[in-house]
């Protein structure tokens, strides 16, 4: 079975992320770039179904500036047996759709019996992506599983869905993206960093993968920095202090 | 005026979704609401009275058997033979995770572009410009598509107000129920508890509590107070991971973006991604015994103090003054 990992590299959520005001781009300098979790649970999720199964093979593919290959090495010391990494100066701000029209193409490229993903990135947020590459491929997509069970004849798993949860199933191939409800990734050890170095990674252009160069449609307007919030009133309890909140939330008739 | 498409989703018990008032009342400022609804068997007049309140002038009303059998698929076609029945000027789906698998589709299968996790909409000239916000609420975002037909997912609860109600023309059309390509629904499994507590996205008062919380059975004492002050319940991802509470009550980064006009956090350090979820609350409250603990930063008022013994005197002290 081979299965292919979703990965991007996104700003890390531990430190303070900033957009340019003038563009409304990320701004790269501003926070270290990760691995995004969710992925990382996502490509945790392939390594043990070929803990189990010796015979998968794990692609981690990724797209994003040359800068990327850091997160595709650090993919490679976790487990997975080789990379993706589509780099074009003309992907830089590429939208949801055009990066799911690339990765699909990539994808086609690249082959595969299931296409594992993050629901929703920490940055865009949008939870787009998967659907739109499944939409490209023509393939079922099964979203937002807090758990799965992956198996030759097709995948099952169970959604975390708006009133409860659902189970679902498709045949293969099929893409399908997790929760965090999924486990904590590996970290890698000592040989897998060694053995990362010597594994290999293809590079993809956007011209290799025939897809258009267009710019991406979806603009940005504006962007507007909210003011930093205050702190307010700090008390330490000498047992009146739930006595003084009640009066403040009185008060100010919030309760 | 331009038609605009919402699609209504409807569980599999046939209620309509929470999310229909908001992206009713979303596309009212845009144009004339058409709300697309898929279901198994024709839309009882009760369903459809409920939506013309809600602002539909139209409903665009697909029956299949793939209705609650087949994932998203029969969405995505319903929305499709809408699209090309009302050439809208933008589809709004919710934010939810059938919406945005549904919108991300059909940009696909009609030339179209996706504005994601959109919180107010207004039209500027005829052009659709959605306001998102982005980081936590550390920035504000307006975005717009070049060419092609928008598709904006709404954030749940964002909305505000309801569109003046309509009388609803119906178009009932059927859908071929078509399998291939798409994921089977075998088993829905609903949440234990059906609440009598407000819902978390759109709650005026939010009460969260954190791993300070200690057990399962400690989590009352967040309970306790969110039914004295009418509130819904929160948590942090900490608190969720210990299997205090139900993943959806997590608050932050990867959970659910609250904006009450009370948000109290009961043994929460204030970690960033929890403060990315509630910190566009008018009012912040904050109960936490490490006197440096990050939530303090961002707290109108804060308590340094132990939640199991503020907590129920804090309790006692508002039942005294709203008697
Ligand atoms: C990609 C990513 C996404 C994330 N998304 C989210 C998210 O959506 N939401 C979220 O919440 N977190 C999220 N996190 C996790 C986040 O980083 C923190 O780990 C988490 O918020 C901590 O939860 P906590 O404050 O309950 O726990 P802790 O940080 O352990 O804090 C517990 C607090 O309780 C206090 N306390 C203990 N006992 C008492 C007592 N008796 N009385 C008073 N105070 C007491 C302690 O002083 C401490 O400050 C995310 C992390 C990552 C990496």
């Amino acid at each position: 079975m081979k299965i292919v990992v979703l990965v991007k590299q996104v700003p890390d959520t531990a430190e303070e992320r900033k957009l340019d005001l003038a563009t409304g781009q990320l701004d790269r300098e501003a926070a270290d770039s990760v691995v995004d979790e969710i992925n990382e649970r996502a490509l945790e999720a392939a390594l043990r179904i070929k803990d189990a199964n010796k015979g998968t093979e794990v692609v981690a593919m990724i797209m994003g500036p040359d800068d990327a290959t850091q997160s595709l090495r650090k993919a490679l010391s976790m487990g997975a047996d080789s990379g993706v990494h589509i780099v074009d100066d003309s992907l830089d701000g590429a939208d949801t759709g055009r990066t799911a029209a690339t990765l699909a193409a990539a994808l086609k490229a690249t082959g595969f019996d299931v296409v594992m993903a993050g629901n929703e990135s920490t940055d865009g947020r949008a939870g787009v992506v998967p659907a739109m590459v499944a939409e490209h491929l023509q393939l079922p997509l099964l979203g937002s599983l807090i758990s799965a069970e992956i198996a030759d004849d097709g995948v099952r798993g169970v959604r975390q869905g708006e009133g409860g949860t659902l189970n679902v199933r498709a045949g293969l191939p099929a893409i399908i993206t997790v929760t965090e409800r999924f486990p904590e990734a590996r970290f890698p050890n000592f040989k897998g960093i060694l053995t990362a170095k010597r594994k290999p990674v293809t590079r993809l252009s956007v011209a290799e993968l025939g897809v258009p160069t267009g710019a991406s449609r979806t603009v940005v307007v504006s962007t507007v920095e909210r003011p930093p919030r205050a702190a307010g009133r700090k008390l330490i309890d000498d047992g009146t202090a739930a006595d003084e909140l009640a009066e403040f939330l009185v008060a100010n008739r919030l309760v | 005026m331009s038609n605009v498409l919402a699609l209504i989703e409807v569980s599999h018990r046939g209620e309509i979704a929470a999310s229909a008032r908001g992206l009713l009342a979303a596309a009212a400022t845009l144009g004339s609401p058409v709300a697309v609804v898929v279901s198994s068997a024709p839309l009882a007049d009760d369903d459809v009275a409920r939506l013309g309140e809600l602002g539909a002038a139209r409903i665009y009303s697909a029956v299949t058997a793939a209705a609650g059998t087949v994932l998203v698929a029969p969405a995505v076609d319903a929305l499709s033979g809408a699209v090309d029945a009302y050439g809208p000027a933008a589809v709004l789906t919710a934010n939810s995770v059938d919406g945005r698998e549904a919108a991300a589709r059909l940009a696909v299968r009609v030339g179209g572009s996706v504005l994601a996790d959109v919180v107010q909409v207004h039209s500027d000239n005829g052009t659709v410009v959605a306001q998102h916000s982005v980081f936590g609420g550390a920035y504000t975002v307006e975005s717009m598509v070049e060419g092609g037909l928008p598709l904006l997912t709404i954030r749940q609860g964002a909305i505000e107000g309801q569109a003046p109600a309509a009388t609803a023309d119906v178009d009932t059309v059927s859908l071929e129920a078509r399998t291939e390509g798409a994921a089977v629904i075998d088993q829905f499994n609903d949440d234990a508890a059906v609440s009598v507590r407000p819902e978390l996205r759109t709650a005026a008062t939010v009460v969260s509590g954190g791993r300070g919380l200690g057990s399962s059975e400690n989590f009352v004492l967040v309970e306790q107070l969110a039914d004295t002050l009418g509130a819904a319940i929160g948590a942090s991802r900490a608190a969720v991971d210990a299997g205090y509470i139900a993943q959806t009550a997590q608050v932050g980064q990867t959970g659910v973006s609250v904006s009450p006009q009370l948000y109290i956090a009961l043994g929460i350090s204030g970690a960033i991604q929890h403060r990315a979820g509630m910190q566009t609350a008018k009012t912040i409250v904050a109960i936490n015994k490490d006197e440096d603990a990050p939530i303090f930063e961002v707290a109108d008022f804060g308590i340094v103090g132990d939640i199991f013994t503020v907590v129920p005197k804090l309790i006692e002290a508002v039942k005294a003054r709203s008697n």
